[in-house]
């Protein structure tokens, strides 16, 4: 194995660092944090641009949310269906309880058919199941082939964002990792040279390939088909010239019928990056003659958040990322502080089910704005959630006991006026006349932003005093 | 298969009651029929296709020739635009079709609101043909024009085959710094023929 797989793996798999502290890491570039931020809200406008162009975009939501609670109201037997008609037209199924089953499940599909030329387009499953480093610790290399994708494989980091990959980087991050690893020209950063380098070497993957891995953005019960979306064309590309396929699904990827393809199709692309549709919407029913074709089914946690009231509807996610697009959070902290596959406000709350201690920062990540559930597709109460797992988390003992006590505090204060009002005049006076004690590194509000400025008076003096001056009139 | 019942069972006992399915999408809102030529159009060039229309076969059948004219790899699978190329089988490998230079391919319907032509597998030859093509002419008539894609799938019939898709558009990424880059993994162009009345 080179230092370089050896390194891939030690990312991979190294300690996450809280969300708070990763995210103080991001910001400490200024400039460049204003750059993410804008960046991503120029997509968030593209979505409004898209999205007021259809006048049912709100009862287009209300179908598509309908279409998904009916779907996981009844998912097993949506999914025994889907089985059925795939076998039927000549797909292998196979299903996995967790990571590791749907890791095994490839490894022995790639050891059976002694191939070791394999790509894969984008699946944040694969992601979620750290397939790359598994197969990598098995000597089995697998390229990726989204360049935003290959990209971040190159400097042997995660994504950042689960539709654009690697949106954290900027084009001399890209021109400097392509010069290292494919010998363009050292310092071009032209987006046109760099993208037709990545074609280059990506089209020989491709024609070499023996295997392809794809993920599913939507499979079909009663047709037993899957639909795939890109706008590269790389998932295509892979399918179509490797002998095997394979593709990767939740179990929440299932819709009853083709005719609700219409209803999520208008909403993906327009919610993600604001196109009226992805270029290529890929319809998988049959191997190709002499190919093989497998789906690999995956719960991994999934059943477990089904049976979560509060919190089952999150598996209607269909992975647009407008949440992330928007929300003030992500936009300035970054895909990398939230270490899970899935960042973001919908990761937020899809993480603490995967793992509630190593996740226990993330429902923290939030101003509870609730920007998320507004442009949320499929109509995910994504901010109440965000608000439901904090109880959770501290109930379950994973939140922090300064936390609690900062709050009990502020409870008792709030339940007694009197020591309210004193403690309203203290901070007056000492912001006024002692501005040092409060102006310094110690305050946690003081970090990155200017202390209000200190009134002479509170609102309920101000009020007293004025109806004091009427009633004299 | 242990798992395979293990998450059946998960899911039988943690589903939440039963909640009945909407009924089918009632169109509304959609686009007048005298308008769904230029929406189409309109659309599709803005997301990087051109379109050219046309009464009948003849400027395709011409472009054809221009093409083959230049001794390129040019694939050919429409027969109402003259011989099939022969190099293009459905078992053609990517080494094979790698050279491919432009693309001649039928497409089933056109979508106004979003651009995009349905393509059968049996209309494309060979599933790779549409990707690995550096440039590809797709040839819709105008009268399979819908409005939206709830139209496109109620004519549709996307099991009748093994393989079909939805085209909008060439090839793109902005996943460096959002800058749009046309021609990222498939085809760096696309132009669509609409073809006034002539069925295919």
């Amino acid at each position: 194995m080179s230092d370089l797989d050896q390194n891939h793996i030690n990312t991979m798999t190294k300690k996450a660092v809280a969300h708070a502290a990763a995210a103080e890491a991001f910001i400490g570039d200024e400039e460049r944090t204003d750059w993410h931020d804008e960046t991503l809200w120029f997509v968030r406008h593209k979505r409004d641009l898209a999205v007021n162009q259809l006048p049912e975009w709100e009862q287009l939501r209300e179908q598509a949310s309908r279409i998904k609670d009916h779907t996981l109201s009844n998912l097993d037997k949506y999914l025994m269906e889907f089985e059925k008609n795939a076998l039927t037209n000549g797909v292998q199924v196979h299903w996995a309880v967790d990571a590791q089953a749907h890791n095994d499940i490839i490894l022995d599909l790639i050891k059976k058919n002694g191939v070791d030329r394999v790509v894969k387009s984008k699946s944040m499953l694969t992601e979620e199941c750290h397939l790359n480093p598994f197969l990598l610790k098995q000597g089995v290399e697998v390229v990726d082939t989204d360049l935003g994708e290959r990209i971040v494989q190159f400097r042997d980091e995660p994504p950042s964002h689960i539709v654009l990959p690697a949106i954290h980087l900027k084009k001399q991050d890209v021109s400097e990792t392509f010069h290292q690893h494919l010998g363009t020209e050292k310092g071009n950063n032209d987006p046109q040279y760099l993208t037709e380098a990545a074609r280059q070497h990506l089209r020989n993957k491709f024609v070499e390939s023996q295997l392809a891995i794809t993920g599913v953005n939507f499979a079909v019960a009663e047709t037993g088909g899957f639909v795939v979306c890109t706008n590269e064309g790389n998932a295509d590309m892979g399918a179509h010239a490797a002998a095997v396929h394979i593709a990767c699904m939740g179990i929440e990827k299932i819709i009853p019928k083709a005719e609700h393809l219409g209803v999520f199709l208008r909403l993906l692309a327009r919610s993600a990056t604001g196109q009226p549709v992805t270029t290529y919407s890929s319809h998988f029913h049959r191997p190709r003659a002499g190919q093989q074709m497998h789906i690999v089914i995956v719960d991994n946690g999934r059943t477990r958040q089904l049976g979560r009231p509060d919190f089952r509807n999150s598996l209607k996610c269909i992975r647009c990322a407008a949440c992330f697009n928007t929300c003030p959070v992500y936009r300035r902290s970054g895909g990398h502080s939230y270490h899970t596959a899935v960042a973001g406000p919908i990761g937020a709350i899809l993480n603490p089910n995967l793992d509630m201690k190593a996740n226990a920062d993330l429902p923290f990540a939030s101003t509870l704005c609730g920007s998320c559930t507004n442009v949320c597709p499929v109509k995910i109460d994504i901010h109440q959630q965000l608000w439901k797992w904090r109880q959770v988390l501290a109930e379950e003992g994973f939140v922090d006991p300064s936390k609690k006590i900062g709050m009990k505090g502020m409870a008792f204060v709030l339940a007694h006026p009197d020591l309210y009002r004193f403690a309203g005049k203290m901070g007056r006076w000492v912001m006024r006349a002692v501005p040092g004690l409060v102006n310094n590194k110690l305050n946690l509000w003081f970090k990155q932003r200017d202390m209000p400025a200190a009134p002479k008076q509170s609102f309920r003096d101000w009020y007293l005093d004025k109806n004091k001056h009427s009633l004299k009139k | 298969m242990p798992g395979r019942e293990t998450i059946l069972n998960a899911a039988r006992k943690n589903k939440p009651a039963f909640i009945e399915a909407p009924p089918a999408w009632a169109e509304g809102a959609s686009i007048a029929p005298e308008q769904l030529t230029q929406k189409f159009i309109k659309t599709l060039e803005s997301i990087g296709g051109k379109v050219i229309q046309c009464n009948d076969y003849d400027p395709i059948r011409a472009k054809l020739q221009e093409q083959l004219a230049t001794g390129r790899f040019i694939a050919n699978t429409i027969q109402g635009l003259g011989a099939t190329s022969t190099e293009v089988q459905t078992n053609s490998n990517a080494q094979s079709l790698e050279p491919v230079e432009m693309a001649f391919i039928a497409g089933t319907l056109a979508v106004a609101e979003n651009g995009a032509v349905w393509v059968y597998e049996s209309q494309l030859l060979n599933r790779l043909l549409p990707f690995i093509c550096q440039h590809l002419v797709l040839v819709v008539s105008r009268e399979t024009l819908v409005s939206t894609m709830h139209a496109a799938y109620r004519k549709l019939d996307i099991a009748a085959e093994g393989y079909g898709v939805f085209i909008a558009g060439p090839s793109k990424t902005a996943d460096i710094e959002q800058s749009l880059v046309i021609g990222a993994h498939g085809a760096r162009s696309l132009l669509v023929y609409l073809v006034g009345g002539t069925e295919i």
